[in-house]
């Protein structure tokens, strides 16, 4: 058995991602090669190299990756695939774009998502946000598959010792061009890594008010998030978005302030051990799922917090 | 321009589901079904390229047994122009739709295809991404915002850390996120319009596509469940809890 994970990164360094995807290949068992591909991405395979149970790492570096393009990525890894049983990549934006583009090169299915390896062929995935898990088994020859990061713990980034070997394939399909790019720039840890995330919800009102979740989330190292009404009202950016189609968080702990926990909302953070709700309103949903609820003005209690801790 | 859109019949978003207690499937007895929301994004993206002159012809595509003509009647009542439905029976995985799709690509060479980012029940991700690779097309994947620019498509997607634009050769695939636009409500006039509006059926076989399983679904069963938890009274008790019970603060 070998599994082929392709790294999630930023051409400068291996994002944490890559580590739980690793960990489901790891779960799989059999050899785990690293797939590293972007420009002056050297450093990324050095780290890649260093990643605990990996034996080799594939550095395929050249400007037709930089950005990440689908389009060339996926030949990319349809060419070097099939020496490999299972193909992993973490299911951010860049796994999901890419991997179901090569598993139809390869002609195979794509299991996306899964939360838990149950044998070789079989996985569990959620499906209907979250509401129904599914076993399902593959019956393809070679394993596509998008795992969710915070269902498996991170391998170790240091221990390992794996060769690195650049290969020199280049594939430029010509049919897309990156352009530009806005990213968010924050000193706050990532939201999908943090071990703590305080996210607010359209109870907010405006995006201005989201200071009082930032001084919080500064005092405890927190990244900020929010609710997909939130986004969608225009208060924060979309990278910010916790739910079933935005980001899936399990930090150790997640505040929800005036967030009223519609079930996509509930998809992307139920799995958090421990979650606090404030919300003004009793009855709502998000007290069901949260280990402390708190009914009161966020805009009152939130200060408040702030002051305490 | 002809622009295609694709159209899935799922359970309506407000409806919580449940696993059957034999743990064999969901249970969709008697449960509301509509169009998925974003192929409901989908439809409007292409009804407002007609309305703005980019597209010429809107034709909306869904695959599934007979009932699924209902959901491609809301396309059409939302202003795309025919319908085709891909007669299948049951439910038909990712790449097959792909394959079916490129099949009426293939007969119809329409500049853009439109789709849903993901359906809202199988959640997969991967339909557009697999009709890209079959066809050849470029893809354009969570958009945002699409702009049609002479050959090219300039469509800006929400990824990860932000916003990314590519530009993207024609013929194109794209598919929605969330936030590309807000559909717009059928109103009656156009609901009976619709009624009249072309639709027409075809087979995998006449698609020259074989309808495969490369995933069998063994078992389905409901999360685990959270333990109930306990409301504080205060800003005060619920730090202690934090720090004293929970452990998760300093």
């Amino acid at each position: 058995m070998s599994t082929l994970v392709l790294a999630e990164h930023d051409n400068e360094s291996l994002k944490p991602a890559t580590l739980n995807t690793v960990a489901a290949a790891t779960a799989l068992g059999g050899d785990i090669h690293i797939l590293v591909a972007g420009e002056n991405c050297a450093s990324v395979g050095e780290e890649a190299a260093k990643v605990a149970g990996v034996s080799k790492v594939l550095v395929a570096d050249n400007a037709v990756y930089a950005n990440q393009l689908a389009e060339n990525l996926s030949l990319l890894v349809a060419e070097v695939g099939p020496a490999y049983d299972n193909l992993l990549a973490a299911a951010t934006t860049t796994g999901k774009n890419v991997m179901p583009r090569a598993a139809a090169l390869l002609d195979v299915a794509q299991i996306s998502d899964i939360i838990a390896v149950e044998s070789a062929d079989t996985f569990k995935r959620p499906i209907y946000a979250g509401n129904v898990i599914a076993t399902v088994q593959s019956s393809d020859p070679k394993k596509v598959i998008t795992v969710r990061a915070t269902a498996f713990d991170a391998v170790a980034a240091e221990g390992g010792s794996a060769s690195v070997e650049a290969i020199d394939v280049v594939h430029d399909a010509g049919i897309s061009a990156f352009v530009s790019e806005e990213m968010a720039v924050s000193d706050r840890p990532e939201l999908t890594a943090a071990e703590i995330v305080i996210s607010g919800g359209r109870g907010m009102q405006n995006g201005e008010n989201f200071a009082l979740l930032e001084s919080v989330a500064d005092k405890l190292g927190a990244a900020v998030g929010a609710s997909r009404a939130a986004v969608d009202a225009g208060f924060v950016p979309n990278d910010m978005q916790v739910g079933q189609t935005g980001k899936i968080v399990a930090p150790s702990l997640y505040i929800a302030v005036g967030i009223s926990g519609a079930i996509q909302h509930l998809a992307g953070m139920k799995d958090s051990k421990v979650i606090v709700a404030i919300n003004k309103d009793e009855d709502a949903p998000i007290f069901q799922v949260a280990d402390y609820g708190l009914v009161a003005d966020l805009f009152t209690a939130v200060p408040e917090l702030d002051a305490a801790l | 321009m002809k622009v295609l859109v694709a159209v899935k019949r799922v359970v309506d978003y407000n409806v919580k589901v449940r696993a059957k207690a034999d743990g064999t499937d969901v249970d969709l007895n008697n449960v509301k079904m509509a169009i998925n929301p974003f192929c409901e994004i989908a439809v409007e993206e292409a009804v407002r390229l007609k309305e703005a002159g980019v597209a010429t012809e809107v034709v909306a595509v869904s695959i599934g047994d007979k009932s699924c003509q209902e959901q491609i009647r809301t396309a059409l009542a939302l202003g795309a122009d025919r319908g085709i439905q891909v007669e299948t029976e049951g439910g038909v995985e990712s790449l097959v739709v792909a394959k079916l799709l490129k099949g009426v690509i293939d007969k119809e060479a329409p500049q853009l295809v439109i789709l849903g980012k993901q359906s809202i029940d199988s959640d997969n991700n991967q339909t557009g991404q697999m009709l890209g690779a079959l066809t050849g097309m470029p893809q354009g994947t969570f958009a945002s915002v699409v702009a049609i620019e002479g050959d090219k498509a300039q469509v800006t997607r929400e990824v990860d850390g932000g916003l990314q634009t590519v530009s993207l050769n024609l013929p194109a695939v794209v598919t929605t996120d969330l936030r590309l636009n807000e559909p717009r409500y059928a109103s009656l006039p156009n609901i009976m319009k619709a009624k009249k509006k072309p639709l027409d059926v075809l087979t995998p076989a006449e698609l020259g596509v074989e309808v495969t399983t490369h995933v069998t679904t063994l078992k389905v069963e409901p999360p685990a469940e959270r333990e109930a938890g306990i409301m504080v009274e205060s800003v005060e008790q619920l730090v202690d809890k934090l720090k004293n019970e929970a452990k998760v603060i300093a």
